[in-house]
């Protein structure tokens, strides 16, 4: 018993802040997922599926499959764009690599919701960028970037991208350069070496980066409604519009848990990904 | 840098993401003008206990800052002051409540009126409130003030460059089929009943309307509405307006006025085809144990200098014959549409809560934003 004190001291404040914020609101959503709407927004606690059954509908299905689409595309170009970053900062000086790595963590320290009105103001009709085009010859009319889905991958991607960065630069700086070096001597390409040195033996940070972009942008709701104008409906808007506009927080709960359940899908892919590498 | 560092790092970077997304989740979609904000309570005075002490909740900078002050050194009555960026998010803490924890709530009177229905509000007796004398008898005619004191009000309709513009628009299909030059410049409020409000009142309908015929072509309309325009947009539509992003866009009346404030040559007018009557009211919630302070502070709302302050500075009208009389014509002059009178105002529909229909309206909103992608 008195060996237990210490580990439950130590855990004691995470675990009830996980219970009281976490995992007590999840089940909140769980429970009121099966309940109905009264007529003036209310909860009534009596038990349905419909809120589910609701779930299938056309357009529902619609909005999941468009989200699901814009995640994997945001996903995809981070991921090209985060690996030669992230490789490029683990070859630095290490006095470098540092700096480098705070510069990937410094947009943080603004919220993402303010760097998103920047990207307004960067790229409206009237905008910066729209200026400059006219400024350097380039375009003759005045252009708008914003209001389509080109717009929100920017808005998501720029947001996302060094959650991309942090866990590959982790994996490749953990990676024993002299596997490479083995690779050349036995005249491997560099293609060939990255293909099938580097890559296999960095997919969790892959995976794991690639998780932590495709999650929060499949929920994502205020860049689709600043940067899309609220044409592009993503899933997160439809969530946040049941539960703050329609004031249908079962139907709200239920979508959540349809979401949840991609999202738990992905972790469990992830988890057997990371089982495999480490048994190979 | 080690393999612990990064995780550290990586967690630390969650963790301000997730705060950052968690302020993005409040977004303001305050009425208000941005000016100074009152967020905390006044400081106690000597005789505070005497007179007890209120709970209010309001929109961010929708009284004058020192409102509270005042009344507390004038009656002896603390307040504290609770701020909600949105009515949805008053009226879910109130339901969940069961109206406890408020003495007086500013909200929206569609959703006073669903509150009422649901038995959470004190019916309000007007002879306690003396300055209600100064309320247009026009106002007190509509039903869901018997439990919502109304603070302002006004109405929907198009806010347009006149510059930019080379004809007078007076018609919801100006903007639900623009003319060919104007499209892409054109943007619509985004919250389900003012989405939907265009093209309800331009099919002839109601906009309460909960046939599911009519909404299937209200729904067909903005479909091919969406066509031509640039977006959907609640909070800053008068900025594109300004910018010249848009050239005509749908607004409340003193939002547009907020444009006008910058830009002298926009304006504003009410469709041929009617549009909402929208009030801002303060209302009592049933289990409010000090409801005679509650009566006083909405009778010091209703003092004629506190209803010039909104109109001067939030550039709504107030549903008031004191404050209406004495704006000055400069002011009048730059915000025409602080002269709308009252009986113009009550030609339009008042917004009431839907009920049941609020699946119908849900799924028409999902399809119409969901569609052309």
């Amino acid at each position: 018993m008195k060996r237990l004190v210490p580990p439950l001291v130590l855990l004691g404040p995470a675990l009830t802040w996980l219970g009281l914020f976490l995992v007590l609101p999840l089940a909140l959503i769980l429970v009121y997922s099966f309940f109905q709407r009264g007529a003036f927004g209310q909860i009534v606690p009596q038990l349905t599926l419909a809120n589910y059954s609701r779930l299938f509908n056309p357009t529902v299905l619609k909005v999941f499959l468009n989200s699901l689409r814009i995640a994997s595309l945001v996903t995809g170009l981070a991921l090209l764009l985060g690996y030669p970053t992230a490789y490029f900062i683990t070859h630095q000086p290490s006095r470098w690599k540092n700096t480098l790595l705070v510069l990937v963590i410094l947009p943080f320290w603004t919220s993402y919701l303010i760097r998103t009105y920047a990207w307004i103001v960067l790229l409206n009709r009237e905008g910066v960028l729209s200026r400059l085009l006219i400024a350097v010859g380039l375009s003759k009319e005045p252009i708008s970037f914003l209001y389509n889905d080109t717009a929100i991958f920017i808005g998501l991607l720029y947001g996302y991208l060094p959650f991309m960065v942090l866990p590959l630069y982790s994996a490749i700086e953990r990676l024993n350069p002299e596997l490479r070096e083995a690779a050349f001597d036995l005249g491997a390409t560099p293609l060939k070496t990255f293909l099938q040195v580097t890559l296999p033996l960095t997919i969790r940070g892959v995976v794991t980066g690639a998780i932590f972009v495709f999650v929060p942008s499949l929920g994502n709701f205020f860049v689709p409604e600043l940067l899309g104008g609220g044409q592009r409906f993503m899933i997160g808007n439809m969530i946040n519009n049941q539960f703050l506009k329609a004031r249908d927080w079962p139907y709200g709960s239920a979508m959540a848990f349809g979401v949840m359940a991609i999202v738990l899908m992905l972790l469990l892919f992830q988890a057997w990904v990371t089982r495999r590498t480490e048994e190979g | 840098m080690n393999g612990s560092k990064i995780l550290l790092a990586l967690m630390m970077l969650i963790v301000i993401s997730l705060a950052a997304c968690s302020g993005a989740a409040s977004q303001p979609t305050s009425p208000s003008s941005p000016s100074s904000a009152e967020t905390q309570a006044p400081p106690s005075e000597s005789e505070s206990g005497t007179k007890g002490k209120i709970v209010i909740s309001n929109w961010d900078a929708y009284m004058p800052a020192d409102l509270l002050e005042k009344f507390t050194a004038e009656t002896g009555i603390q307040v504290e002051l609770a701020l909600h960026a949105t009515n949805e998010e008053i009226v879910g803490k109130l339901v969940a409540s069961k109206g406890q924890g408020f003495d007086v709530v500013f909200m929206t009177g569609q959703f006073a009126d669903a509150m009422a229905k649901m038995g959470l509000l004190s019916e309000i007796d007007y002879a306690k409130l003396p300055n209600s004398a100064n309320l247009f008898e026009e106002v007190k005619r509509i039903p869901f003030t018997r439990y919502a004191v109304p603070y302002t009000w006004g109405t929907t309709g198009l806010c347009y460059r006149s510059d930019l513009v080379d004809y007078d628009p007076d018609s919801w299909y100006d903007l639900l089929r623009p003319k060919p030059e104007l499209a892409g410049k054109i943007t619509m409020l985004s919250t389900d009943r003012w989405l939907l409000l265009p093209a309800q009142k331009a099919l002839g309908f109601s906009a309460n309307t909960t046939d599911e015929g009519e909404m299937q072509q209200v729904k067909e309309l903005l479909i091919e509405a969406k066509k031509t325009l640039l977006a959907y947009d609640d909070t800053t539509f008068y900025s594109k307006l300004v910018a010249g992003e848009a050239v005509l866009v749908e607004a409340w009346d003193g939002w547009c006025n907020y444009g006008i404030a910058e830009n002298a040559d926009i304006r504003f007018v009410i469709p041929k085809e009617g549009s909402d009557l929208w009030v801002d009211t303060m209302v009592i919630p049933e289990p409010s144990k000090n409801k005679e302070a509650a009566y006083a502070f909405i009778d010091y709302v209703l003092r004629p200098e506190i209803g010039t302050w909104v109109a001067e500075n939030i550039l709504y009208k107030v549903p008031s014959r004191a404050v209406m009389g004495q704006l000055s014509t400069d002011l009048l002059n730059s915000f025409p549409n602080l002269t709308i009178s009252p009986q113009e105002l009550l030609k339009q529909e008042v917004l009431q809560d839907i009920g049941e229909a609020q699946n119908l309206y849900s799924s028409v909103v999902a399809e119409v934003l969901a569609s052309g992608q």
